[in-house]
């Protein structure tokens, strides 16, 4: 069914928070992946606070639906989801890469609640969320497994391995993202390897392809949910997004891949969040 | 099967340890319904395809992705079942060391690991297919028990005191075609604790894997040399038994250590380690491939070149026992 307008406007909220929250953690941690975790923050919201099936007081449910962050060093974002949505007390997050902390930069599954996989070294996530949607099947559950990558990420093969290895087994309770945000490290993905057409590199490996845009509810909504009706092989939804996304002084800029803010820097981002969703919100 | 045992193999010191590993895996599947066995396209070579006749359902074949198997282990582990994964032990430790690591023992996950061809016992394949670096490799990856069993029956037992072990273990055996050490599975396997295969009060032989067979027929020979060796099966590399390592460094002061892989970082640096923090001085030499690529050859031919079979054995005795052990405090002659 469809985001209604009102279901919109209350991720659209939620999304405000959670950036404002990344802004405000990578200010007191003294540096983190704040453009991804700002590029990814849509897909994250859209999931956990309307499509997983999670309850955060049993994070070891074992019928709950998996999510892997495959991009691990997305951690940030995660965190604030996960501190958000009472997996634990978010003001441990004020602790983030501090010594002896719970929380660095790539979560820790033994030591966050809420983190199904530690990961952080890339094209790790997509194998072990196969693992978990193949152990869904062997366990005769339910439950759904989601798992989101970053686009330069797909230069590891390993992650071409894992495609083979669920579409053989056409593994349609598994749902794939790609935080297409069109930057890697040292710069355009299109410039230091080519990507593209990536939807028909994923079509050729037996997926599903949906592509759209990754800060727009409405559209994530839509191929989450198309995506559950898809069956005999997995689905990979290609989210178009912008590293930054919010923060003028960050958008597309491949050096905000990871960075840390004073506090003039930090007032200025948060300052750039609330004009964007006041724009929207009125 | 008698009872109290967990599985039973008729003829079991003729068979090659992965005949043994792969008859034992699909007896134990009845009674673990939560094993998933994993290959990557070797399933014959590695025996791990017997659990996959018998149980097709929970037999998975990924093609030749040994990095996506271990991480799919994860993920079915992390699903609530109890991977067993099996491929080359060179694949293992070295194209999927990350993997191991990072997916399967950073979160200590409950993922068995029996991994073949290690050391030079593929001989005639090359260094592409050796692995003498495996137990140096997988030792220094945290929460992982790291096991070489003798042979075939304590291959067995292996394999089955992993399904009671908690965490991921690495169980490496060999190509397999060496004599047994052990006629029968019942002779008290316990993981960790180092099995004395002979009393001896001169000199101890501390052996893993296929260094067993060699250890003991040495004995044999240093035996009618009027020596008395201890040997000692140190299937367990970690956690390694420290107490059958000083005991030794007290009764007989010289140790040698027999392995097939690198000198470096695997069953000698493992209980030189011990020796060294025991603080008590001991004659020690260690045995197994001396830091190089190993030649090609039928691996009893290896085990020759790189002197550590019985002839390379005895010689390193009369070696260390011609060493005069220090045990003042007088240090000047040293240096």
């Amino acid at each position: 069914m469809p985001l209604t307008q009102e279901e919109i406007k209350e991720l659209t909220r939620k999304a405000w928070d959670i950036r404002k929250a990344i802004v405000d953690i990578t200010y007191t941690c003294g540096g983190s992946h704040i453009g991804g975790s700002l590029s990814e923050t849509d897909v994250l919201v859209a999931l956990y606070y309307k499509y997983l099936n999670i309850d955060p007081a049993r994070p070891d449910w074992e019928d709950r639906d998996r999510f892997i962050l495959s991009k691990g060093h997305g951690g940030i974002g995660w965190a604030a989801v996960l501190g958000d949505k009472g997996y634990f007390d978010k003001a441990l997050l004020k602790n983030f890469n501090k010594t002896g902390s719970p929380f660095g930069m790539h979560l820790d599954s033994l030591k966050v609640k809420g983190c199904d996989a530690s990961t952080g070294s890339l094209g790790h996530g997509l194998a072990i969320a196969t693992g978990l949607a193949m152990g869904a099947r062997l366990r005769k559950k339910d439950y759904r497994t989601y798992c989101m990558m970053g686009d330069g990420e797909l230069c590891e093969g390993t992650v071409w391995e894992a495609a083979i290895l669920a579409s053989h087994h056409k593994l349609d309770n598994l749902t794939a993202f790609v935080d297409r945000n069109g930057l890697m490290i040292d710069g355009m993905t299109e410039v230091i390897t080519t990507l593209e057409p990536l939807p028909d590199k994923f079509k050729a490996f037996g997926w599903e392809i949906l592509v759209v845009d990754g800060h727009d509810f409405a559209a994530i909504g839509g191929a989450i949910e198309k995506a559950w009706a898809i069956k005999g092989r997995p689905t990979v939804i290609i989210c178009n997004t912008v590293k930054g996304r919010c923060v003028d002084l960050m958008e597309n800029q491949a050096q905000w891949h990871y960075g840390g803010l004073n506090s003039d820097l930090r007032d200025q981002a948060l300052a750039c969040i609330d004009t964007h969703y006041k724009g929207i919100l009125g | 099967m008698a009872e109290g045992m967990t599985w039973s193999v008729t003829d079991g010191d003729k068979l090659t340890q992965a005949e043994v590993y792969g008859e034992v895996l699909s007896q134990l599947g009845d009674r673990y319904p939560d094993i998933v066995a994993l290959t990557a396209d070797l399933a014959t070579s590695t025996k791990i395809g017997r659990f996959g006749r018998k149980y097709p359902d929970r037999f998975i074949n990924v093609g030749i992705a040994e990095n996506t198997m271990f991480g799919l282990a994860a993920g079915l582990a992390q699903a609530g079942l109890r991977p067993v994964v099996s491929t080359f032990a060179v694949f293992t430790a070295l194209r999927s060391a990350e993997q191991v690591r990072t997916d399967i023992c950073y979160q200590n996950l409950n993922v068995k690991i029996i991994a073949t061809h290690a050391g030079i016992s593929f001989g005639q394949a090359g260094s592409t297919h050796h692995c003498t670096e495996d137990l140096a490799v997988l030792r220094s990856f945290p929460n992982m028990t790291v096991i070489a069993p003798a042979d075939g029956m304590e291959t067995g037992n292996a394999v089955a005191a992993s399904m009671e072990w908690p965490g991921p273990v690495y169980i490496r055996i060999g190509r397999g075609f060496e004599p047994p050490v052990n006629r029968t599975q019942d002779y008290g396997y316990t993981i960790g604790k180092a099995i004395t295969m002979k009393e001896g009060k001169d000199i101890t032989l501390i052996a893993c894997g296929v260094g067993v067979h060699h250890a003991l027929r040495a004995a044999e020979v240093l035996e009618k040399q009027g020596l008395s060796a201890r040997v000692i099966n140190m299937h367990t590399i970690k956690p390694i038994d420290r107490e059958a390592i000083i005991q030794a460094v007290k009764d007989t002061r010289r140790i040698i250590t027999i392995e097939d892989h690198n000198i470096m970082g695997g069953l000698g640096s493992a209980v030189a380690e011990v020796i060294v923090e025991s603080g008590k001085a001991c004659g020690f030499r260690k045995l197994g491939i001396p830091d190089c690529f190993s030649i090609v050859g039928y691996p009893e031919d290896l085990y020759h070149h790189y002197k550590f079979d019985a002839d390379g054995i005895v010689e390193t005795v009369s070696e260390i026992m011609r060493m005069e052990i220090e045990e003042d405090e007088d240090w000047e002659d040293e240096v």
